[in-house]
């Protein structure tokens, strides 16, 4: 299956508390003041002449209170708050991350996105020209997923009240297959697949951050999934078994590959099975994990995606996956087993098995 | 040679030569880790021990030390900075997670000199570092004081809780608690302080020492070549980083800044000349006498093995709280807590079957 361009305001019809009017913020100033939270004339330039411009669609740009959706079938919804700092990246900003996010999450329960809402707190003296920039990545990230931006909200707070910008995002998507995704639907003998390289987010962060002295040449992987998803649904179907063959779905961010890996056993009643060498990490995530002692395992992501599948679609599914834009490294990472329930096995390369845990403590505060 | 076969051969020498019971602990908590993560006691011969000693500095300070850092961190005027692995050990009645959430001013910095960086920026602050850890982390630390003395901060303290190696290695032996036939020495300790301080083992102990890496195969190699000797001596098996010598620029920092001092190790008490105290002449640098405070006596949490495993006489998982009151969500004890302790390396490590 393609994705296909939806015209907004076909099944999407409405719009937007970003209420509007007014002609652009360049009359207040280089920086976002309170005044632009205030719901007066600031305010309604501050959406028209940032937001809306950013995002335009034609539901958002009716301002209407709310956006109501047509959804055929059943529908996910998933809401997630973005508090990332720094706000910029390499490989990616708090914009780009707060759409990737929450599509990657409806794209968990194998949903189109059908729409987003944008919520924005913003921190007294934010430069208006950054916000223009976060929100362009916003929009370009919601064009590369193809879903509208449809409704939103702004605050503004004092300063000190925010550290300059939090976003959170809501969205609806249309989940494209019949059957329940989720730990109850695998099975001893499921294959593990993992779409790319693990740890990069966390450790561009940690670089951007510049709390070290040293720099990493690491991009956050930080994109949109539903293509990949879509992708996997539809090698699914065609490999014989039905999409019933797609098991479960899940992003591996906080918490990292290992976290995924060790609640499916648990929430499954069944063991895993991973072999180490490979799961593909790059040789600057692995020095920087070395020299940090972090586990790249237990490192956030912004851009993979954990697939169980049933071992007879396995394979078309690997071969799928790496066709689409950001799982070209995909590979069979493991398998599901009935042997030791509730755990997760890691074979090293020394031929030698440990149990996977999940981490525990603060990894890392505010790296999404 | 792949090094899952180079592996299976140091394996298989190991299982060819060594003696039917033997006991071998390693004194550096990234040994602890590095034998857990890559699962090497499932490779050594049934006969072989290899236990945990008092190797991972989080877990090695007395909680009366752990107490007067709780007690600086609540200070108005203070604000303390550690490394993020103090921050969840438990002292006597709190963490100083909860002193932070609780609004202490607690900051967690990779680098001490993240810390005189924030004495620079925030000139109204009394900046304490909390000084944990052995030879390789004291020298930094060294050169960050120098540092704020460079840049004229009055503001950047050290409370020194640092050790040495040597003195503890000592102390077990005398106590003989635990047969030890060897040490596995700590390579990163070693790259500072070289050979010469771990001679006495072999000489006034008979007792055999290898430095060690933290590759898998340095591991066995290293054990293999305590299995060989003939008459016990130090070697080093890390040889691509340890030189006999040490790290000379490194030793004058210490010896610049440091003078021996007694400790307090938990599991073993005060250990005369183990410590590393701050110079006369950097007394005011130092936290202690900066804010001198009357604690409570300290509380060992109840049935808390931490001491006896931090000697090698009992092993994590034979202690009752292992893995279930004590875990690394909700520790106990400090062995727990620190990614370098021998409790968490063994719990989170533990074998597929255990």
């Amino acid at each position: 299956m393609t994705s296909r361009r939806r015209p907004a305001g076909d099944r999407v019809t409405a719009g937007a508390p970003l209420t509007g009017g007014g002609s652009g913020p360049g009359t207040s100033g280089e920086r976002v003041l309170l005044g632009h939270g205030s719901g007066g004339k600031l305010y309604r330039d501050l959406v028209k002449g940032v937001f809306v411009k950013a995002f335009a669609n034609p539901v958002l740009e009716r301002l209407d209170d709310a956006a109501a959706l047509s959804p055929q079938g059943r529908i996910a919804f998933t809401t997630d708050s973005h508090v990332v700092q720094p706000l910029h990246f390499p490989g990616g900003d708090i914009g780009r991350l707060s759409v990737a996010g929450t599509v990657n999450d409806l794209a968990t329960a194998a949903a189109r996105p059908l729409a987003l809402a944008a919520a924005f707190i913003i921190e007294e003296g934010f430069a208006l020209a950054d916000l223009r920039d976060l929100c362009a990545s916003a929009a370009a990230t919601a064009r590369e997923a193809d879903v509208p931006i449809v409704t939103g909200d702004t605050k503004v707070v004092e300063r000190g009240a925010a550290d300059g910008l939090f976003i959170t995002t809501t969205g609806v998507g249309e989940i494209v297959v019949a059957h329940e995704l989720g730990a109850a639907a695998v099975r001893a003998g499921d294959a593990v697949i993992l779409s790319g390289g693990v740890g990069d987010h966390a450790v561009a962060i940690l670089a951007a951050r510049g709390q070290f002295a040293f720099s990493a040449d690491v991009r956050s992987d930080c994109a949109p999934l539903w293509g990949l998803v879509e992708a996997a649904v539809g090698a699914a179907r065609r490999a014989g078994g039905g999409e019933e063959a797609l098991r479960f779905l899940r992003d591996p961010t906080r918490g990292g590959l290992t976290t995924v890996l060790a609640e499916l056993a648990e929430e499954a009643g069944l063991g895993i099975e991973i072999e180490e060498d490979a799961i593909p990490v790059s040789p600057a995530v692995r020095s920087v994990c070395d020299l940090l002692g972090y586990d790249p395992l237990t490192l956030a992501n912004e851009g993979k995606m954990v697939l169980v599948v049933a071992p007879e679609a396995a394979d078309a599914v690997v071969a799928a996956v790496q066709k689409t834009q950001y799982g070209r490294e995909a590979r069979r990472i493991g398998f599901v087993t009935a042997a030791h329930p509730g755990r997760v096995a890691l074979r090293t390369p020394f031929g030698t098995r440990r149990v996977l845990d999940m981490p525990v403590g603060e990894l890392l505060p505010r790296i999404c | 040679m792949t090094p899952a076969e180079e592996l299976r051969r140091l394996a298989a020498a190991l299982r060819a030569e060594a003696p039917s019971e033997i006991t071998f602990m390693e004194v550096c908590g990234t040994h602890t880790m590095a034998i857990a993560r890559y699962g090497l006691r499932e490779l050594l011969p049934e006969g072989m021990r290899l236990v945990s000693g008092p190797g991972c500095p989080v877990c090695v300070t007395a909680i009366a030390d752990l107490d007067r850092v709780v007690a600086l961190a609540r200070l108005p005027d203070v604000t303390l900075a550690t490394f993020g692995d103090l921050i969840r050990v438990p002292a006597s009645r709190t963490t100083l997670a909860a002193e932070r959430a609780a609004g202490a001013d607690v900051r967690v910095v990779y680098s001490a000199r993240d810390a005189v960086q924030i004495a620079a920026d925030e000139p109204d602050r009394q900046v304490v570092f909390a000084g944990i850890g052995f030879e390789t982390t004291a020298p930094t630390i060294a050169a960050s004081l120098l540092e704020s003395r460079a840049r004229g901060l009055a503001n950047f303290l050290v409370l020194s809780m640092h050790k040495t190696m040597p003195p503890p290695l000592k102390a077990l032996l005398d106590l003989g608690e635990t047969p030890i036939s060897g040490f596995l020495l700590p390579g990163h300790v070693s790259v500072i302080t070289g050979t010469a301080c771990y001679e006495f083992l072999a000489r006034d102990y008979g007792v055999a020492g290898v430095v060690a890496g933290f590759e898998p195969h340095d591991v066995l190699q290293a054990l293999l070549r305590l299995v060989r000797q003939t008459r016990p001596a130090i070697e080093i098996e890390y040889g691509r980083a340890v030189r006999p010598e040490g790290n000379v620029v490194a030793q004058r920092l210490l010896e610049q800044v440091f003078a021996p001092s007694d400790a307090d190790w938990r599991g073993l008490g005060i250990i005369p000349g183990s410590g590393l105290a701050l110079r006369p002449e950097y007394a005011d640098a130092d936290a202690a006498l900066r804010f001198p405070l009357d604690l409570e006596p300290p509380l060992e949490p109840a049935g808390c093995r931490c001491g006896e495993v931090l000697r090698g006489v009992t092993d994590p998982a034979a202690c009752a709280l292992f893995g279930g009151r004590c875990t690394p969500e909700d520790p106990v004890g400090a062995c727990m807590v620190s990614s370098e302790g021998a409790c968490a390396a063994r719990y989170r490590y533990r074998g597929v079957d255990d």
